[in-house]
């Protein structure tokens, strides 16, 4: 069923299973955000791609919810830039951040959005906690002091890959994301070295060994298409 | 089985425990056994054989009694004399005056504004049977309701009696329970699921855990007849781990309950299966969340997911679910039994019915109580409370645990339901009811429920997995008198924007109590900042400035 | 405009990078020369912060006791205080030892890897127990992150800051 709204005052239209940031995105409206990852399942979980529904207090998130027939939509208003802002500061304070000696420098969704959003500086306190670096893998690491928690990692290992060596360990402030249970990752016996999650991560987090500062670029091309030929069969 | 069975179970039932002139009910919910109930009732059995008074007198667990403060509680009918603080060592006393006066020094009146301003239905049957035995939950009127249902209506007029009933979720958030119920007959899909919440995990509540611990057939009969209404044959309940005897006496009554025939295929004689099994939460309060309480039965950690989907449409492994809590599946077989216009004459016109409330902290009688929905919050306090003990003054009270507020004194006559609690900036929440004195600090109070959102944050969301961390240490400041003017506007915008942004309802209702405080209590910050100047405040105050 | 604006910089835990950037500026720096003074540097061989500044540039972050009176005593001298890089910004580098205590920082630095082992006591400042931003420390009036800012970018915040306007930066960290 098709439905018709409006996104920023624009007259729209979304098709049978598109979402909001779908649609968004079809015309060139900017949504920031973080977890999301085309191809993957998306879990509403960075919530930098809240929207604003006129007539509704409460924020949705664009990446999964499907607009219904007539809905006003506002994607950038002062308060959702604020919010934004914010969640990316929360972001740098949580971490341990050092863009100047980061294998992603140049090349971060994360640096990327704060350059975006305006956030210059974090107004937060910084929680400077000791986090692991797993480089027990023969090509790959992990520096969980760059980890954001999108579980992008955990998504395309177990979505794509069909590995699910990823998956999420801990609550609240000290969750971290584990490979097998949370043994080193060159021990474990299922993950397929394809370097997915390597590609999938947005900041220098996950790595391939061999890059300097500012080396490790990206791609995560390869999904749109795993996604096509999938959907061709 | 029909009616007839039912009748004849309950009048032998009956005529059992009625051929001893006297029956000792001795309270072993978990707030009493804490205190050695245990004890006392082996004492008073092995007492009774010793006086050669075992054919005169039967000794009876049951389950909790209300007054959890002056516990172990003990019993004694048909006289209706209530001993309080009893031990083991007063069974030679009690038994010896059977048949006498009461034994003065254990008394507890009954004639008090805590026993007679209380209006039961959920808890009509704690503390009068034994929880642990299907005939006396029979005898006190139990599984008619069920049987009235499968034989005498279609499942929409189990909607449409409940609709009328003016039903609302007890888990704290008062959806209407009929509307509910509709949804998932209505939702595409099958098979549908029941499932029911016991993850009760506020910090000071404990009214689900009495439910289950003392009358838990209540709940299984509560689930069949919503399970009928919406065309489920299979239901959960989801209890925490951490209440080991809720999870011992629902797992037994479910036995006893398939073994009769009241669960499992073709229950009480009709065509109608729907069977029940327990679930056990690994000690997340996030699992008290229905989307990450669904994960968790799943298998899956226990996350919430953005909704909607709601679960009525897809919840257990993507089926139409019922998700109701503990108490909303309590009230249902009463509805049933006695009508919908009995239910919606009790309580407020949008809040009917009544509530259960863990009454708690600085108030003379702490315990479990049952009240209208619309008696005000002093009558709770101070009358069935009894008032703040030792001479203290009333400060405030919480209601709703971490997602709650505080409401301050010159609120006390409000009328308690749904609507009023949120107008004051807290919920009526699952029932915890914590009341403060003056020797209370407010920044303390929302520093405590701040640590307990952040520790028990699930980590999904970036709001409040750092969100609540940001605020912890803030409050951290206030606490530490360390804080400055700039901290106050920090700790103001954080609030908003954890509220407005979080996933779940934990993270958006992790502010509340700080909100809450900062609306009532505001000066309890102020002095705790470093560049905080009264003059200047009370000029600006003057000049009509925020301070 | 101001006439001749009285200009500083200073240099606290970094590692000069941002005053290269500075030093980047090459002819725009004979521009600069000609509507400010340069007051204090280590690019010049003023030895104390003078009394009345308009205008200082921070580079590096706040680490030891002397980066904190410097600071506290340049913020009490200066109209319009610049944290320049990320160093000043965020903590950057320097705020790596952060996640250990002092001690172990020191341990590691000075016993455990040298050859004569021995902490240095009174010859240099002590340590504070975290590395923080400028802004963490004092009240700051523009932020320009980068490691280091590029050059183009400290003339279009200087400029506009000299101007009495608020930049309108397009800066992102490292």
């Amino acid at each position: 069923m098709v439905t018709t709204f409006k996104i920023n005052e624009m007259d729209v239209s979304a098709g049978e299973g598109e979402t909001i940031l779908d649609v968004a995105r079809q015309h060139h409206i900017h949504v920031p955000t973080l977890c999301h990852l085309e191809g993957l399942t998306p879990v509403g979980a960075c919530r930098l791609c809240l929207v604003e529904v006129k007539g509704s207090a409460a924020l949705v998130p664009a990446c999964v919810t499907r607009a219904a027939e007539g809905m006003e939509i506002s994607t950038d208003s002062e308060r959702l830039q604020r919010y934004r802002r914010m969640i990316v500061e929360m972001l740098f304070a949580e971490g341990n951040h050092i863009c100047a000696v980061c294998v992603s420098n140049g090349h971060c969704e994360l640096q990327a959005l704060a350059g975006d959003l305006g956030m210059t500086h974090s107004r937060l306190g910084f929680l400077y906690r000791q986090k692991r670096i797993d480089a027990s893998h023969y090509r790959f690491a992990i520096d969980h002091n760059r980890c954001v928690l999108c579980t992008r990692c955990v998504r395309v290992c177990d979505e794509i890959e069909g590995a699910h060596t990823w998956d999420v360990m801990g609550r609240g402030i000290q969750s971290q994301v584990i490979t097998d249970l949370a043994q080193p990752w060159g021990s474990s016996s299922t993950c397929t070295n394809c370097g997915k999650c390597i590609n999938a991560c947005p900041t220098g987090a996950l790595f391939k060994k061999s890059k300097a500062v500012g080396e490790m670029e990206k791609d995560t091309h390869f999904l749109g298409y795993i996604r096509t030929m999938r959907e061709v069969k | 089985m029909e009616l007839e069975e039912l009748n004849r179970i309950a009048a032998d039932e009956r005529a059992a425990q009625e051929q001893y002139r006297h029956r000792l009910l001795v309270c072993q919910a978990a707030g009493c056994l804490s205190a050695g109930s245990d004890k006392v009732r082996d004492a008073l059995e092995d007492d009774i054989k010793k006086a050669g008074k075992h054919r005169l007198c039967l000794v009876k667990g049951v389950g909790c009694m209300g007054l959890c403060g002056s516990g172990p509680l003990v019993l004694l009918e048909p006289d209706n004399v209530l001993y309080q603080g009893v031990a083991a060592a007063d069974a030679p006393e009690i038994v010896e005056h059977l048949d006498k006066q009461p034994v003065r020094h254990l008394r507890c009146p009954t004639d008090t504004p805590f026993f007679r301003r209380q209006v039961k239905i959920v808890l009509e049957n704690s503390g009068r049977i034994d929880p642990e035995r299907i005939e006396d939950y029979i005898a006190a009127g139990g599984y008619r309701a069920l049987l009235k249902v499968l034989t005498e209506l279609m499942p929409i007029g189990v909607i449409n009696e409940l609709t009328r009933s003016g039903l609302r979720g007890r888990g704290g958030a008062g959806y209407p329970t009929g509307l509910k119920l509709s949804t998932v007959a209505k939702a595409p899909g099958s098979p549908k699921y029941v499932v029911c919440n016991g993850d009760e995990g506020d910090p000071g509540a404990f009214m689900d855990r009495s439910v289950m611990e003392g009358d838990p057939h209540r709940i299984l009969e509560g689930m069949a007849i919503a399970a009928y209404a919406v065309g489920a044959a299979h239901g959960y309940i989801y209890v925490r781990a951490e209440y080991p005897l809720a999870v011992e006496r629902l797992n037994k009554a479910i036995r006893q309950a398939q073994k009769l025939g009241c669960l499992g295929p073709q229950i009480l004689g009709t065509t109608f299966s729907f069977n029940v099994e327990v679930r056990l939460g690994a000690g997340a309060f996030v699992c008290g969340e229905e989307t990450a309480l669904i994960a968790s039965i799943e298998g899956q950690r226990g996350q919430p997911r953005p909704r909607p989907p709601y679960p009525a449409m897809k919840g257990l492994w993507g089926c139409p679910t019922l998700i109701n809590n503990v108490e909303t599946f309590a009230n249902i077989p009463a509805i049933l039994r006695n009508g919908s216009e009995w239910f919606a004459s009790i309580g407020t016109a949008r809040s009917k019915g009544t509530k259960v409330f863990a009454l708690s902290g600085k108030v003379k009688n702490i315990g479990l109580i049952e009240v209208p929905m619309g008696i005000t919050l002093e009558e709770i306090i101070f009358g069935i409370g009894g008032g703040i003990p030792d001479g203290g003054r009333f400060k405030a009270v919480q209601t709703g645990g971490p997602s709650g507020g505080c409401i301050p004194e010159e609120h006390l006559d409000t009328r308690v339901d749904y609507e009023s609690l949120r107008e004051l900036g807290s919920i009526m929440g699952s029932g915890g009811m914590i009341v403060m004195d003056d020797e209370s600090s407010m920044v303390e109070v929302a520093r405590y429920f701040m640590e307990f959102c952040m520790t028990e944050s699930c980590g999904k969301c970036v709001p409040c997995r750092v969100g609540t961390v940001q605020l912890y240490d803030l409050l951290t400041r206030f606490s530490q008198r360390s804080a400055t003017r700039l901290d106050l506007e920090r700790l103001e915008s954080l609030c908003e924007m954890v509220r407005a942004t979080s996933l779940c309802g934990l993270g958006q209702s992790a502010p509340n109590p700080v909100l809450s405080t900062l609306r009532y209590f505001r000066q309890e910050y102020l002095e705790r900042m470093t560049d905080y100047d009264p003059r200047r405040a009370e000029e600006e105050a003057a000049d009509g400035h925020d301070v | 405009m101001m006439a001749r604006a009285r200009l500083a910089t200073v240099w606290l835990d970094g590692c000069s990078g941002c005053h290269m950037s500075f030093l980047d500026l090459d002819e725009v720096l004979l521009d600069l020369a000609a509507r400010v003074d340069l007051v204090y540097s280590p690019l010049v061989d003023a030895k104390t912060f003078p009394e009345d500044v308009d205008v200082t540039l921070v580079e590096g972050a706040v680490s030891s006791s002397e980066d904190l009176e410097k600071i506290q005593h340049i913020r009490r001298h200066t109209r319009r205080l610049i944290a320049l890089g990320d160093c000043a910004v965020t903590g950057n580098v320097p705020s790596m030892r952060n996640m250990y205590p002092v001690s172990a920082v020191l341990a590691r630095a000075y016993t455990d890897t040298a050859q004569i082992p021995g902490t240095p006591r009174d010859a240099v400042p002590a340590l504070l127990p975290v590395v923080r931003p400028v802004h963490l420390v004092v009240p700051v009036d523009v932020v320009l992150p980068g490691c280091p800012p590029p050059a183009a970018l400290i003339k279009e915040v200087l400029l506009a800051v000299l101007d009495g306007t608020t930049p309108n930066l397009k800066a992102r960290f490292g």
